[in-house]
């Protein structure tokens, strides 16, 4: 048997998490009092933890790397988030919303988890409208929704192209009022060094203060990790540039079993790389892929002649477009999941059709909505339709007020009008569904150890669908953490509290500070960033958007190379115990080395094709994902053993009682 | 494109700060202002010396980490965006840049670039919330909300917490920033129950922090990448008068 205990409850999937929280054990109010619980960032899956604990009574102390909770990587989300609230009328519900997101992750996700986020997204929403977030609204003042891709209902709740800031302030607001009360303690520009294990237990944590260079230690009953996805291991990618692995990695030293991490998501509508000094990548919300048409050029000459700028895009007639989205799956269109998106964008380019100087990039064009839409404005106010002037001015301001900040914000990046020529556009990293392995109640392997948000791996599968982020950061949060702790900490009423004078939490802090100060000492030529790019090149090669054994074995060798180049030439300039960016940056690419290669081992290990994960091997004749349920309808979990080249596989067999394993089709 | 650069060096808050002078040969008019510093700090790393710090996460103007005085003004030239989405093309070749931090009594300079806001995060502890628990909410459609008061709730809900306010303003005020939450929290059933209590607790705080008076001068809300409204500003006197009148 495995050792993986998922303890997903008995029972009929729909019951599931009632009859859970029915059973399961309470801490009553006044021990409450004596429990101390460590989270790991104030991103949308910490500040609501933090929150929610400490209003039930929980003693928290918040640890994030950004000078204001605030500032979390949650605040950059623009398109949405998702729940089961039917206020459309279109079919919706906790099922459906379930099986979307079973399929979208290509069956590679647990079901009783899912079914858990579905139940508990209509209350997130109630929540975060208590809160003050002001959500996009209807006329008759009742909440709007869109839809999203690879979907068929339209369920996302928005506020303009800002939701997750609407949904992280909401969240903040919530963990301010317990700061003011004295029952969170917030420690800003903190970042976690190391997890701290007594008797086998997460008992507390060592953090350094970035500011200062300080390092110390902290003891709790429990340690949440909401640290975020890892993304950043391949440098470019569209999460904020402090995201990193740290925290992950660290605990996954500790014991606690990584999981699926070569489960990345490539999102398909990014503003393509436009240098070498290039430092992010920036996205372009996926809502545009409603009103906004994918093409390239239907003839080489004509995509040749767009790279050297001797045609305009506009100049291309519909006759010589390829409409590939369109083209390949009509059913869906432009609208299907990202994984199927990003792909047949990366297929077009590498066929010779690509259209930036680089021929890395696809057009993302907004003519026809802006037809349409003027069109229909023209209907409405008795304009007549051929002023098509007038027209497309009307369209423009239609698309305006629903994209406008999007707009305006790639014409800033690209200098590029998109009202007027289309958008250029590339898939880059933008997710990570893998993650660190927990069981039904959010533990990881690491009893007393938790993780939430995106650093889990527990409910997208092997592809995430768009506006499912946010939502699960939420409901871990607010909904599932506030109950499953308890059932952990009923043993602990008469612990005490956890003193950080055990010498388990002065060899931590030891080992912390000989890590760094082995950094420093080095001395070398070549700057963090260089690896930093190296490595990304690296893992975006060969553990991108497409995988093979030969890539991946060589990618393994050059990443191993890379790191032995790393610890004999860094350069970190400055000292230890002082503010020191480059010594952060070196801190957290040294676990990026090593997560680096065990996502080439995940991926080389997985001989199947599964949602982001494309294996050039197994695929089939029309260049679609080939599944292999017979072998691959697992979970890979793995376990450091002290050799980051060596790491132990575990399996976690998945079991669907509740829906049918079927290829999915976007035709 | 060929740049001078003149920027603030300050190891900490003790220590006096200065001007220091470097040039930047071969910047790009794609980059970002963000990516041209990155460059010229990789250059300064493998001269030995020690990197300009600076705050900066999402470079894509909505976090609110980044924060330089870029020639006089906070996020620099370009009207209603932040420092990290200026772009190389808004200057020219052999332009000469003045970076500075934003300095204000509230904002004590941390090292270089980087200064200590967490004054506006114990001003929200104050008071800038609903006071409503997790798992207490009614349904999201209950009380319906018209779309233009819930449309300019938003509007004043998108600041990004960054202290340009502050920082272009001659008193150093914090009202527009203190005004933004208010003005959101009292265009909203829910937020409204609390109005008279938070606008007196927010401004006690705002003072306690050291933030100046405002004299109606309207600098921050041109500098406001955001474009946060001064009608804001006029919400929350007027909250705050008829709180003082009738205090429940
Ligand atoms: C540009 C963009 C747009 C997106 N749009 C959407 C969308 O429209 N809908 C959707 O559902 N999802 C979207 N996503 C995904 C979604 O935003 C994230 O998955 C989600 O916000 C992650 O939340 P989190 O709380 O898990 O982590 P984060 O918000 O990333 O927070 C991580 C926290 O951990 C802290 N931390 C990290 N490492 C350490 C360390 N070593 N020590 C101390 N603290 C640490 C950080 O300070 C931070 O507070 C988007 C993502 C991006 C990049
Ligand atoms: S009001 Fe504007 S300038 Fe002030 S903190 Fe908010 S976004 Fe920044
Ligand atoms: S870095 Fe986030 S707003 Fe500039």
């Amino acid at each position: 048997m495995s050792i993986l205990q998922s303890n997903i409850p008995g029972g009929p999937l729909s019951d599931k998490w009632t009859n859970h929280k029915n059973s399961i054990r309470l801490v009553n109010p006044a021990n409450k009092r004596n429990i101390d619980i460590i989270v790991i960032g104030s991103g949308l899956a910490g500040a609501s933890a933090s929150a929610s604990l400490a209003e039930l009574g929980y003693n928290v102390k918040c640890f994030f790397f950004q000078d204001s909770p605030r500032r979390a990587h949650s605040i950059a989300a623009q398109g949405g988030i998702n729940a089961a609230k039917n206020y459309q009328n279109d079919g919706d519900s906790t099922y459906r919303l379930f099986y979307d997101t079973i399929k979208g992750g290509d069956y590679r996700s647990r079901e009783a988890n899912v079914h858990r986020l579905a139940e508990v997204s209509a209350n997130i929403i109630d929540q975060c409208v208590a809160q003050g977030v002001p959500f996009a609204r209807e006329y008759g003042g009742t909440l709007a929704n869109r839809s999203f891709g690879g979907v068929q209902v339209s369920r996302t709740f928005y506020a303009r192209g800002q939701t997750g800031q609407q949904l992280l302030l909401g969240a903040y607001s919530a963990l301010s009022r317990q700061v003011a009360v004295g029952k969170v303690k917030m420690y800003n520009r903190h970042e976690l060094l190391d997890i701290v294990k007594v008797d086998g237990k997460a008992r507390g944590v060592v953090v350094r203060n970035n500011a200062t260079g300080e390092i110390s230690s902290h003891g709790g009953h429990a340690v949440l990790l909401c640290n975020g996805g890892y993304g950043n291991v391949f440098y470019l990618s569209t999460n904020a540039m402090g995201s990193n692995a740290t925290a992950s990695w660290r605990a996954h030293k500790r014991g606690a079993f990584f999981a699926n991490p070569s489960f990345t998501q490539i999102h398909p509508t990014c503003i393509p790389v436009s240098g070498d000094y290039q430092s992010k990548l920036t996205l372009m919300s996926e809502s545009l892929r409603n009103d906004g048409r994918i093409w390239v050029p239907l003839h080489k000459e004509d995509a040749e002649a767009v790279r050297e700028g001797r045609l305009r895009p506009t100049d291309i007639p519909e006759d010589r477009r390829d409409y590939y989205l369109e083209r390949r799956y009509p059913a869906f269109g432009n609208l299907v999941p990202r994984d199927v998106a990003s792909r047949a964008a990366k297929e077009r380019c590498d066929a010779g059709f690509g259209v930036n100087k680089t021929g890395q990039a696809v057009f993302l064009d907004f003519s026809s909505a802006i037809e349409r839409y003027g069109e229909e404005q023209a209907n409405l106010k008795g304009i007549s339709p051929s002023d098509r002037e007038a027209v497309m001015q009307m369209g423009r301001e239609v698309v305006s007020a629903k994209y406008g900040n999007l707009f305006q914000m790639y014409e800033q990046i690209t200098a590029d009008n998109p009202y007027e020529t289309p958008m250029k556009i590339f898939p880059a990293v933008h997710y990570t569904m893998g993650g660190l392995w927990v069981d039904y109640n959010l533990m990881t392997t690491v009893p007393g150890l938790f993780a939430l948000g995106e650093a889990n791996f527990s409910d997208h599968g092997a592809n995430r669908l768009g506006a499912s982020a946010l939502m699960q950061g939420l409901a871990d949060g607010y909904f599932v953490i506030p109950y499953t702790i308890g059932e952990y900490l009923a043993d602990d009423i008469r612990t005490g509290s956890i003193s950080t004078d055990h010498d388990a939490f002065k060899a931590a802090e030891m080992e912390a500070k000989g890590h760094l100060s082995s950094l420093l000492s080095i001395q070398g030529k070549t700057t963090v960033d260089t690896f930093h790019r190296k490595l990304g090149k690296f893992i975006w090669d060969y553990c991108g958007m497409a995988r093979s054994e030969q890539g991946l074995n060589y990618a393994i060798s050059e990443v191993q190379a890379l790191r032995d180049e790393f610890y004999n030439d860094v350069r970190i300039p400055g000292k230890l115990d002082e503010l020191n960016p480059e010594l952060e940056k070196a801190s957290r690419v040294s676990d990026f080395l090593e997560l680096g290669e065990l996502m080439c081992n995940d991926a080389l290990n997985r001989k199947e094709s599964c949602g982001g994960h494309f294996r050039e091997e197994y695929q089939t004749e029309e260049g679609e994902a080939l599944r292999d349920d017979k072998d691959y309808a697992f979970v890979s979990a793995w376990e450091y053993s002290g050799d980051p080249k060596a790491p132990n596989h575990h399996k976690e067999e998945l079991t669907f009682d509740n829906v049918e394993l079927k290829t999915r089709s976007y035709k | 494109m060929k740049l001078t650069l003149h920027v603030w060096r300050q190891k900490d808050a003790q220590t006096q700060g200065e001007m220091v002078d470097y040039t930047l040969d071969s910047v790009s008019e794609d980059m970002s202002f963000l990516e041209m510093m990155d460059v010229l700090n990789q250059q300064i790393i493998e001269a030995g010396d020690e990197p300009i710090a600076f705050d900066h996460d999402c470079r894509e103007g909505i976090c609110g980490m980044c924060s330089m005085v870029i020639n006089g003004q906070p996020h620099g030239p370009q009207q209603g965006t932040t420092t990290c989405q200026l772009h190389m093309r808004s200057f020219k070749d052999g332009d000469s840049i003045y970076i500075e931090p934003f300095r204000a009594k509230g904002f004590p300079v941390v090292r270089d670039l980087m200064v200590d806001r967490s004054a506006f995060d114990r001003i929200i502890q104050s008071g800038g919330f609903v006071s409503v628990g997790t798992g207490a909410a009614p349904d999201g459609n209950a009380i319906p909300i018209r779309k233009e008061e819930a449309d300019e709730a938003f509007n004043a809900a998108t600041c990004i917490g960054c202290g340009a306010c502050v920082a272009s303003c001659k008193n150093a005020s914090a009202m527009l920033f203190v005004s933004a939450k208010i003005a959101q929290l009292d265009r909203l059933p829910q937020g409204k129950v609390e109005s008279k209590e938070r606008v007196r607790s927010m401004v006690v705080q705002m003072d306690e922090e050291g933030f100046g008076n405002c004299t109606n001068t309207g600098a921050c809300s041109a500098e406001c990448p955001k474009g946060i409204s001064l009608e804001n500003i006029a919400r929350m006197n007027r909250l705050y008068l008829q709180s003082s009148v009738s205090p429940t």
